[in-house]
């Protein structure tokens, strides 16, 4: 098995660019003794967008889920290597997956509104992050940031499932700004939801940037292209003698030069549309 | 690569109370999960102690008293003691095949009913919402029926009670597990196959028969022996109407022994001896029982694979 | 293809008369077995109707309020067992939800490892399993003399409340409802831990997501996504518990007599039913027999709303 070590050009992300938020140093996920992504190493800018790309079964969203630890929740999955976050290894003993949760975001690909009304769907999150000021107000702003304050506003007491699917989506982008995390991250947030509302979830985005860290799972590259600041393609390669693939990363740049002029062969093959 | 890390939390912060990520056990809501935590491991060991208890004492009491004899032998007069409970499981096998003979073929018959030819017509409905009502009916009731409508009336050849009328009473009790296991089984067979025998000109009946229930066969089967596991253990509905005997079965039209009325009967015997046939009997009862629930856990577990 | 002519290889192609009836027979005969449901759920209520028809004429409404039940002056009323059944079933479904809920949850959140989590979920089922005529054996000769002491020291303390005010003296009404507690324990915890598992994972993962503790996550999200089916499961409970007979039978001690303590005997429907139908005669059977039409009200008014709850309760997730 050859290892090729992820293109990673420093020139680019000069310190200009900004501070590094997250850094995946040398990351390998298992689920039980299948290994889903290896040696992945890492650094995510603070305050920008960053997009991660790659063919179904690579791991981009394994190792999204990684970075707040919602792995944790599937049964006999388990991480090897550091994730440095706040100055912290999120992997070590001693820290709590909860507080970990509360800084780091997440909006998933199916949206799904807790079984209660849109406004305590945005306020439970922020009650139990022990906020204290106006409830009110935080809802209103925080559904105005996900531009679905106009749609709500004359239903606050409805049920969550009253809304579209495409408003039900920047509901629970809402709900995971309400608790002002760090980061935020969103696993293909589009995928189940029509083109007016990708968009509108686009736009969206696009504000988030300015108060945010957001790092975004998708299969449309148009999209990488339309939100990313940064983008890290990921491929996926046999394991010899297993029947399964493991993924890795391969090269991680700026969006524009990872479709314009990318570093790798495979990359250009991918965002070229030649496979995947 | 001198590139720092974000250290500081970003300037938007405001209503919220950052600390470190570090677990702190001592936060409020650390400790209300520690409490529930344990509150539910509590709960789950309250609930699995009786069965423990129940198991260990049946296995222990009734399993010290297990002998040859206890198969063979008819029980004491009260107040003698020795001999067995070997009519009464004869009796309980009898009771119990003649309530599956009854139930299983009505059953199976109407569970097809409703899974393959039922549309969404009233009288598909009805029988659904009436199989509900029928499960939930107590089983003390189906005794107190078959004894208004078969013990009372003396139907069969002028007999009062019997080890057939006990076995109606339990098939009564098992009709709506039946169907329910069949209808769903049958449910959970892909349509594909059924159209794929239509399409090789296969009539109804030879779709069903040769295709659909045998593809359906481990969940029904499944069904079946937990529905009968079931019944064998049922006291309430034979007391008035396979009523008990302290002599060997005597056919269909008499009143017949069966283990669970003898616990019955025995349990609130002032004798000691009487007493222990109780637990030997609650012994045997409760193995068979626990066998027909692994051989359905068996069964089951072949389906998912 | 050998044969000299490909349409006589298919001699069958045109349906016999026979097959046809066999195949519309059969349909006909599912037909007739599936009406035997209804059939026999018809036959039940009317038999037990007409038996009771008698009572229902003698004793009128007055039978379900007075206690007396008296073969001798032939005077009867079945309050002492409608209350019986009433009270012990609805105590019994108190202390079995709490417990119930908190296995199901103790077992299909992430407590535990899996390998455990199921063992301890086929323990429960197999403890539904067990007979109750054997846990009424049990129930005489294993739990009323350990809890006893117990119920003693209940009496002692808090004797002056009229529900512990007599000396626990072997069966009685409180050993039937902790015998129900078992009995009823399984249905509640298999119905909840599957309405549990019926909870999208993408709820749990959004709860946890905004940085729910695991509590957090069940009692906020997860239990109100369940309480719909939890809430069927417990009244489906009640409906037995209503109608469980022999563990109840052999510990509850067949009081004849309304007293209000829980310590002393008591009787149910049920109860009475398994004791005195065997020996009755004249009008004691018809009596028994408009005991049981109020148990099978009962139960079925239970059994329907169990489901309009599941019904009306029922959230989109």
């Amino acid at each position: 098995m050859t290892f090729t070590p992820p293109a990673r050009d420093d020139q680019n992300l000069s310190p200009s660019s900004g501070v590094i938020c997250m850094s995946l140093q040398n990351v390998s996920i298992s689920y039980g003794s299948f290994e889903a992504v290896k040696n992945v190493f890492l650094d995510i800018p603070h305050g920008k967008v960053t997009a991660f790309i790659g063919p179904s079964g690579c791991g981009k969203s394994t190792v999204l889920r990684a970075l707040n630890r919602m792995n944790d929740l599937i049964p006999g999955c388990s991480l090897k290597g550091r994730v440095i976050f706040d100055g912290h290894d999120l992997y070590d003993q001693r820290v709590d997956p909860v507080e970990v949760r509360r800084r780091i975001g997440m909006v998933f690909q199916k949206p799904n509104p807790f079984p209660k009304s849109i406004y305590e769907n945005i306020a439970f999150g922020a009650r139990i992050n022990g906020y204290r000021g106006d409830m009110d107000e935080l809802v209103e702003r925080s559904l105005r940031k996900a531009a679905v304050w106009d749609e709500c506003k004359d239903k606050l007491r409805e049920s969550g499932f009253s809304l579209s699917g495409g408003q039900q989506q920047r509901l629970c982008i809402a709900r995971a700004i309400a608790t002002e995390p760090e980061v935020i991250l969103m696993d293909e947030p589009c995928s189940a939801l029509d083109p007016i509302s990708t968009l509108k979830i686009e736009e969206t985005m696009h504000e988030l940037k300015k108060n945010y860290t957001i790092i975004i799972v998708t299969h449309n590259m148009q999209q990488a292209v339309r939100v990313a600041d940064m983008t890290a393609f990921y491929n996926a390669e046999a394991v010899e003698g297993g029947s399964g693939k493991v993924g890795y990363l391969v090269e991680f740049a700026p969006t524009e030069k990872i479709f314009n002029a990318p570093a790798e062969q495979s990359t250009m093959d991918y965002v070229s549309g030649r496979f995947g | 690569m001198a590139i720092p890390l974000a250290n500081a939390a970003p300037e938007s912060v405001s209503g919220f109370k950052r600390g470190t990520l570090f677990f702190k056990p001592n936060l409020p809501r650390n400790r209300f999960n520690v409490l529930f935590n344990s509150i539910a491991g509590v709960f789950a060991t309250t609930a699995v102690l009786p069965l423990f208890l129940v198991l260990a004492y049946v296995l222990f009491k009734g399993g010290s008293l297990l002998r040859p004899d206890l198969f063979t032998q008819l029980p004491p007069a009260p107040g003698l003691s020795g001999g067995g409970i070997g009519n009464a499981i004869l009796g309980t096998l009898l009771v119990t095949l003649l309530a599956s003979l009854i139930a299983i073929p009505v059953g199976v018959g109407g569970g097809i009913y409703l899974a393959e030819y039922s549309r969404k017509g009233w009288f598909a409905q009805f029988v659904r919402f009436g199989n509900d009502v029928l499960a939930g009916v107590p089983s003390i009731i189906s005794g107190v029926f078959v004894y208004g409508a078969i013990v009372a009336t003396r139907i069969f050849f002028n007999q009062s009670y019997s080890a057939l009328a006990g076995g109606i009473a339990l098939a009564v009790l098992m009709l709506p597990t039946v169907i329910k296991t069949t209808d769903e089984g049958l449910r959970l067979v892909s349509n594909d196959l059924r159209l794929g025998a239509y399409g090789v000109g296969a009539s109804r009946f030879v779709t069903i028969t040769r295709i659909t229930l045998p593809a359906a066969l481990t969940p029904i089967a499944t069904g079946m022996v937990l529905a009968i596991a079931r019944a064998a253990g049922e006291t309430a509905p034979l007391i008035f109407t396979a009523l008990f005997s302290p002599f060997w079965p005597e056919g269909v039209f008499n009143p017949i022994a069966t283990m669970s009325v003898l616990i019955f009967n025995f349990a609130i015997m002032p004798y000691d001896a009487q007493n222990q046939l109780a637990w030997a009997a609650s012994f045997v009862l409760v193995i068979m029982i626990l066998l027909a629930n692994l051989l359905a856990r068996r069964l089951a577990a072949r389906t998912k694979t | 293809m050998t044969g000299p002519n490909k349409a006589e290889a298919f001699t069958l192609r045109r349906r016999p008369a026979f097959e046809k009836l066999i195949d519309n027979g059969f349909r006909q005969s599912t037909i007739l077995m599936a009406a035997m449901v209804a059939f026999v759920l018809l036959a039940i209520f009317a038999t037990v109707f007409l038996g009771a028809r008698e009572a229902i004429g003698t004793f009128g409404l007055k039978f379900l309020t007075t206690s007396a039940w008296d073969p001798v002056n032939e005077r009867y009323g079945a309050f002492t067992a409608i209350y019986g059944t009433l009270v012990s079933s609805l105590l019994a479904l108190l202390l079995a939800v709490p417990l119930g809920i908190g296995t199901a949850i103790f077992i299909t959140e992430d407590l535990l490892p899996s390998r455990l989590r199921d063992l301890i979920g086929m323990m429960v089922e197999l403890l539904a399993a067990i007979p109750s005529v054997v846990l009424g054996l049990w129930a005489i000769f294993v739990m009323e003399p350990a809890i006893r002491p117990a119920l003693g020291f209940l009496h002692n303390t808090l004797g002056w409340l009229p529900f512990f005010s007599t000396v626990p003296q072997g069966p009685g009404m409180a050993p039937a409802i902790l015998i129900l507690v078992v009995m009823i324990l399984p249905i509640i915890t298999a119905i909840s831990r599957d309405a549990l598992n019926q909870v999208p994972i993408e709820l749990r993962q959004g709860a946890y997501g905004i940085g729910t503790t695991r509590w957090g996550a069940i009692f906020n999200i997860i239990l109100p996504a369940a309480i719909s089916a939890i809430t069927g499961g417990v009244m489906l409970a009640l409906g037995r518990a209503m109608g469980e007979t022999m563990a109840v039978t052999m510990i509850i001690g067949n009081a004849l007599n309304f007293n209000l303590s829980l310590l002393a005997p008591g009787n149910t429907i049920s109860s009475m039913l398994a004791n005195q139908f065997g020996e009755a005669d004249g009008i004691q059977v018809s009596a028994l027999m408009y005991a049981a039409l109020i148990l099978m009200l009962l139960t079925f008014a239970v059994n329907i709303l169990a489901q309009w709850v599941v019904r009306r309760l029922s959230l989109r997730y």
